[in-house]
């Protein structure tokens, strides 16, 4: 029963999406309200749709329903409750469901806030979104049908992959999807204003908090994904560039880079077309990136087994792509700077070069991701770039960019005199310096950190040089300090969430450069009763134990850590064994902490239990990388609210 | 546009692209089959050798953590070392690609074993086949 249900409903909804895009589109050509109005029913009846299906999908999960062949394929009798439900997303027609959903949703947020106050391109930017909505469920129906029904019916599921049961598969696609799809909005509306002829600034106006809630929703996943990689993989990384991770990150740093450059069409009417087309950009970036993972075009582990969904994909990827371009090329006379590039010491080029850098960074992360196609094409051999390449090209443009975010919040706009950098930047340039000996002094000879360390001190500076003038500057109101702080943060919460975002982003590379730096591992195998030591830990192995769970069975190693550091911490790491894997899956343990965390993985054993390997690993720093986590949510919540410089 | 932001422009591009040509020639990894790699093994050359793991080829030395196995891919086979536990997906008769290079004595150093993951349906095995029982007797009786 569920099966039809669920795919006659999606039928349903897409021949609504459809509707409801021409209808806007010829409402918006004639400007005939009536139309408009049935789009906003269409676009009604589509999310209403897909949250049914979203619960019907649940609940085939909850029930059991293995005549739903996505149900029989991703758990089994055996899957917990909790896991049940995430395991809805937990692979390929599932995600492009989610997808949808979202992309639905915040269609309907688009209509309560621009309805009336977006008018000309209001229409437009729903025929654009309802499109896509119908794009993602043409392939909900056809190339990977979710409902699809599996005859006979099996008596047991086949069980979700053991590595999405972590509570990070929750947190980390919802995130990372609502990143995705939140892009759309402002591409909607870029769209909308390219058709309507409307290319002045107010597109920009209209979405800058929505490209603010994209990419932070996008941050948001990126972190978590690295979190899950970190305590589920077992390697001990947190980035592996692979290229999945790669195909969420470029649409990341495109969008880092609109959030900069608009600032600048905002205040100097420059850079129109550049806008224009890192939003095109960045959201073809979205949709390359689920073309990446699902199409099977290039191996890794985020890859899931694939059909004809690439052809799809690559289908409308061209046709977004050739639509886009084309409209850039109808309005490209109107699309002329009225302001101009006045010095290279400013403002405007500190901005313009933060683009550069960010593309560049896009680029480069492009060029890794499909250099084993472009080798096997072109040359015929078979050929990968792998880690190294994207350290050794990124981090250059990475420190380039913690400078730029030192320097191009604070320096003039248009042309910076001596004075204006000598008042801005001698303070954070004499910290810099003091950091740089100080880091030299204790001991860190690595070019690398100490760089990193120096700019890291260096921007930290610029933000408290700012803060500390502006509070003063309200000090001398008559202003107490928190209020004057209070005060400063909530009205100008614009620039002053940005900042907070940086000084998330700089604990962020803080954590990446010491864990770069300065991490340790070892392995090693123990008899019973046999210590390891690394950076400090003595641990000690006390032996295994086997348990039956759920769904899998489990082999416990017991390590005790019995040294001056730690003394008396118990890790226990483990194996686990799901009938439906053939391998085992590792269970890491770990202790985290400020400056390290001590990381255990349970390796190869005995059957008898009387020894095992073990890999330690003391991981420096890479709790900041979390941390960081945390300070640019306060910062991007401070951006995002609504900005009240003047209150009545 | 001022020349000096174009002059700047090209120097950035032009700086791009050498890091990138660099980045590539220094960290060039080749695919090869076995028969592939005995054809023409170039010895301190980064090659990613992939093909499956012999039956019978595999020994692990849990005390000194040598690994070594044969890699085949029905034609030629390719002896491995490496240093270090075999990954949760390695296995005999199962697919693995390794990274690392030719030794000139004769052998394929692995710094690192990407096991395969088999993308195909799998029927759930038999636990009890799969010894796991077995396993969980074991260390119950004389593991703790």
């Amino acid at each position: 029963m569920i099966p039809e249900l669920g795919t006659g409903a999606l039928v349903v909804a897409l021949i609504a999406a459809l509707g409801g895009a021409v209808a806007a589109a010829i409402g918006g050509r004639t400007g005939r309200v009536a139309l408009v109005q049935s789009a906003q029913h269409a676009a009604l009846v589509v999310a209403g749709i897909l949250t049914g299906c979203l619960v019907l999908l649940a609940y085939a999960f909850l029930t059991f329903d293995f005549s739903v062949r996505y149900v029989a394929m991703n758990t089994n009798l055996g899957t917990p409750f909790y896991y049940r439900i995430t395991a809805v997303w937990g692979a390929l027609e599932g995600s492009i469901m989610l997808w949808a959903w979202m992309l639905a949703l915040y269609t309907l947020v688009v209509m309560l806030r621009h309805r009336s106050n977006a008018r000309e391109l209001y229409p437009w930017v729903l025929t654009v979104m309802l499109g896509i909505v119908a794009f993602f469920l043409l392939v909900m129906t056809v190339p990977a049908p979710v409902f699809e029904r599996l005859t006979p019916v099996p008596a047991d599921g086949r069980g979700l992959n053991p590595l999405l049961e972590d509570s990070g598969m929750i947190t980390h696609p919802v995130a990372l999807y609502l990143g995705f799809t939140g892009f759309t909005v402002p591409f909607a509306f870029a769209i909308a204003a390219l058709i309507t002829g409307r290319v002045t600034d107010f597109w920009i106006t209209a979405t800058r908090r929505w490209t603010i809630t994209a990419w932070y929703f996008l941050s948001l996943g990126l972190l978590i994904g690295g979190w899950w990689s970190y305590h589920v993989l077992g390697w001990g990384g947190y980035w592996a560039w692979d290229p999945v991770e790669n195909a969420a990150f470029m649409p990341w740093l495109t969008g880092t880079a609109l959030l900069h450059s608009v600032m600048i069409q905002e205040r100097r009417r420059m850079l129109r077309l550049w806008n224009l087309a890192l939003v095109i950009l960045t959201f073809t970036l979205t949709l390359f990136g689920t073309f990446l993972t699902r199409s099977g075009v290039i191996a890794s582990v985020h890859a899931f087994t694939q059909g004809s969904i690439g052809v799809f994909f690559l289908a409308f990827l061209s046709l977004v792509i050739l639509v886009a371009l084309g409209l850039l090329a109808w309005r490209w006379d109107t699309l002329g700077a009225q302001g101009e590039l006045d010095s290279v010491v400013s403002r405007e080029s500190a901005f313009l070069l933060n683009n550069v850098l960010l593309v560049a960074a896009t680029f480069t992360v492009f060029f890794g991701t499909i250099f084993p196609l472009l080798s096997e094409a072109l040359r015929g051999v078979k050929v990968s770039v792998g880690m190294p390449f994207f350290n050794q090209v990124n981090v250059p443009l990475f420190l380039g960019l913690i400078f730029l975010m030192g320097v191009g919040p604070l320096i003039a706009w248009r042309r910076a005199s001596l004075d204006n950098l000598k008042r801005n930047f001698l303070w954070p340039t004499i910290v810099g310096v003091a950091a740089a000996a100080i880091v030299w002094a204790v001991g860190v000879r690595s070019t690398l950190a100490v760089l990193a360390l120096t700019l890291t001190a260096f921007v930290t500076a610029t933000i408290a040089v700012d803060l500390i003038r502006a509070t003063r500057a309200r000090m001398r109101m008559g202003e107490a300090i928190p209020r004057a702080l209070g005060g400063l943060l909530l009205r100008h919460n614009r620039r002053y969430g940005g900042f907070i975002v940086h000084l998330g982003i700089l604990v962020i590379a803080l954590g990446v450069t010491g864990s770069q730096a300065w991490s340790v591992q070892t392995e090693t195998t123990l008899r019973r009763g046999e210590h390891a030591e690394l950076a400090g830990y003595r641990v000690r192995f006390d032996g295994l134990a086997a348990s039956e769970e759920s769904n899998h069975f489990k082999v416990t190693g017991t390590f005790t850590v019995d040294g001056r550091r730690a003394g008396g911490t118990v890790l226990q790491p483990a194996k686990k064994f799901y009938p439906q894997e053939q391998s085992p899956i590792a269970y890491v343990d770990y202790r985290l902490g400020l400056l390290e965390d001590l990381y255990v993985v349970l390796g190869d054993f005995a059957r008898d239990g009387s020894q095992a390997t073990v890999k330690l690993q003391v991981n420096r720093l890479v709790s900041w990388i979390w941390i960081g986590g945390l300070v640019l949510t306060l910062g991007a919540i401070l951006a995002i609210a609504p900005e009240r410089r003047r209150v009545a | 546009m001022k020349p000096k932001f174009l002059i700047g422009g090209l120097v950035i591009v032009a700086a791009l692209a050498y890091m990138i040509y660099a980045g590539v020639s220094q960290s060039v990894v080749y695919f090869v089959t076995p028969s592939e790699l005995s054809a023409a093994p170039v010895a301190g050359k980064a090659y990613r050798l992939g093909g499956m793991v012999l039956p019978g080829s595999v020994k692990w030395e849990p005390r000194t953590l040598d690994l070594t196995f044969t890699l085949s891919d029905g034609k030629h086979t390719v002896p491995v070392r490496h240093k270090g536990t075999p990954p949760d997906l390695f296995g005999e008769g199962r697919g693995a690609v390794v990274e690392g290079s030719w030794a000139a004595d004769g052998y394929f150093k692995s710094s690192h074993i990407m096991a395969k993951h088999s993308e195909e349906y799998k029927a759930p095995h038999d636990a009890n086949a799969a010894g796991y029982k077995e396993l969980l007797r074991t260390l119950q009786g004389g593991g703790q």
